[in-house]
């Protein structure tokens, strides 16, 4: 039996880098995926690619910060897959953070946590009615090593995965009894797309990696797996940990 | 789970408890095993019984008290004389001491609790790591406890060898992270071994799945956790499908070390 079997999963960023690689690794474990994005083009990119693959996925266009959206999404998810057994929170931006924090503005600022953490709390929120209804599932938000460190000239980006964690650790107290299980996780330095907008993101990456104590950044797969671990019932005695993902980084 | 045939992985605490579920799971991939204990009859059982029900895999059992430094050297030389390798290390092999305040600690016990605890663990991987320095690849699971989280009431030593344990870990991740070799601890809350069965059955004798009942209370899942759910996790670890998770110590408790007035 496949990993996922007759689950309905939600991931949202899904339109590429992180999200995209969960999605498909989702699908081909016998999950049923509806994946979200603003990029409607890529979104349905990746949809053909898994049903190519002999998976099933749907998609829809989604404003994490907007709760109107993500009633539709979770309406959606319902109506074409019958229920909600997994929700992976993995859109987020970098932001236009990078620089001195005293050069930041609160438009910026309030971005960033929108999407980052009112988008995860509107998520969650969402989707709690649906599982109980099922009798539990699995939230997986998907966080930062900026969520445990803090790191100079990101202020905003750490202030909302620090967030993210600590409202996943209040969600999972709360929601134990609902066996609805909600955990983080960290990934390290891995390139996605995000991290390749980033300006001097090779500098970045260069020092991100020459502090890594397995000397390398993650391949994808390599957080993919750890959100699939905590979205299977093989985890069922996890909630409110953090799965932090980063070749060792945070050890040091 | 991927190229899982053809390993090895070492169980400290093998014959019984969480242990023994991580040996059923990690056999039920494929996995050959060296099952270690100091008690030889639950070493032998669990060996009979692992050998009905996956015929496959080839077991090896080495008795050893983990708090000797001999006696670890031997069960790394065992398995390397017989598999040739060593993928996993599970140290799993741990004890409680006794309940006392810390200025009633009896000094023998708490330095008994560091031998096994935080010593045996250091011992196994001070003779595994060269092992899967030579492979350039290796998996560690190391047991440490929410009490490596948090302070638990009137078991010091336990706390302080469950927090060296996560320390570590950290150690090991950072020295021999560039040689493919991954060391991660896991931290169980309240898990329905045998031994707490056990417990159970002295607090409410005629009625012990009362005491356990009223003990999750606490939890905010309101049940304890089963050892074959912490296998899982110990088995993710292990596994190819971790190939980035390393220096952590990953809760698996319910979500009870994230609450207030945990003792």
């Amino acid at each position: 039996m496949k990993r996922l079997e007759n689950k309905v999963a939600i991931i949202t960023g899904a339109a590429g880098g992180m999200g995209a690689v969960e999605a498909k690794m989702f699908a081909k474990e016998g999950a049923k995926v509806l994946i979200t994005d603003v990029q409607e083009e890529k979104l349905k990119t990746v949809v053909a690619e898994i049903k190519a693959d002999g998976g099933i996925a749907d998609y829809i266009v989604h404003d994490v910060t907007s709760e109107e959206s993500w009633k539709e999404v979770a309406q959606k998810a319902e109506t074409t897959f019958g229920k909600i057994d997994v929700l992976v929170n993995n859109a987020g931006i970098l932001g236009n953070v990078m620089g001195p924090l005293e050069d930041r503005t609160v438009e910026e600022f309030n971005k960033v946590i929108s999407v980052n953490l009112l988008g995860q709390f509107i998520g969650v929120k969402t989707v709690v009615p649906y599982m109980r209804k099922l009798g539990g599932g699995s939230i997986i938000n998907i966080s930062s090593v900026g969520g445990i460190t803090g790191s100079s000239n990101g202020t905003a980006y750490t202030a909302s995965k620090g967030g993210s964690r600590i409202y996943t650790k209040g969600a999972a107290v709360e929601l134990a009894k609902d066996n609805i299980r909600v955990n983080s996780v960290h990934p390290g330095y891995v390139a996605t797309p995000m991290t390749k907008d980033m300006k001097g993101s090779s500098d970045f990456e260069n020092g991100a990696l020459s502090i890594t104590p397995m000397g390398r950044g993650a391949k994808l797969e390599e957080i993919a797996y750890g959100v699939l671990f905590l979205a299977t019932d093989e985890s069922s005695f996890i909630t409110g940990s953090e799965l932090i993902i980063d070749g060792g980084l945070t050890a040091l | 789970m991927k190229n899982s045939e053809n390993k090895t992985m070492i169980i400290t605490g093998a014959g019984m408890g969480l242990g023994y579920a991580t040996a059923k799971e990690l056999a039920s991939k494929g996995i050959n095993l060296v099952l270690v204990d100091y008690n030889e009859k639950s070493l032998a059982d669990a060996k009979a019984e692992l050998e009905k029900d996956f015929p496959g895999v080839k077991i090896i059992t080495v008795m050893a008290d983990v708090s000797n430094e001999e006696a670890v050297k031997n069960y790394v030389d065992e398995a390397v004389k017989t598999f040739g390798r060593i993928d996993g290390l599970y140290n799993n092999a741990g004890i409680e001491g006794k309940q006392a305040s810390i200025t009633e600690y009896d000094v023998n016990i708490f330095k008994k609790v560091i031998d096994i605890n935080l010593m045996g663990v250091y011992y196994a991987m001070r003779y595994v790591i060269p092992v899967m320095q030579k492979q350039k690849y290796g998996r560690i699971v190391n047991v440490a406890s929410v009490g490596g989280i948090r302070g638990v009431l009137n078991q010091m030593p336990y706390v302080a060898s469950k927090h060296a344990v996560s320390g570590m870990t950290k150690n090991a991740a950072l020295e021999y992270g560039r040689d493919g070799i991954l060391t991660n601890a896991i931290a169980p809350g309240a898990i329905l071994t045998p031994m707490v069965a056990e417990a159970f059955k002295q607090v409410n004798p005629a009625d012990p799945k009362a005491a356990e009942t009223e003990y999750a209370q606490r939890n905010p899942t309101k049940r304890l956790g089963q050892p074959h759910e912490v296998a899982k996790l110990v088995a993710f670890l292990l596994s190819d499908d971790n190939g980035y998770v390393s220096g952590q110590t990953i809760a698996i408790d319910g979500g009870e070390s994230n609450i207030y007035g945990n003792v």
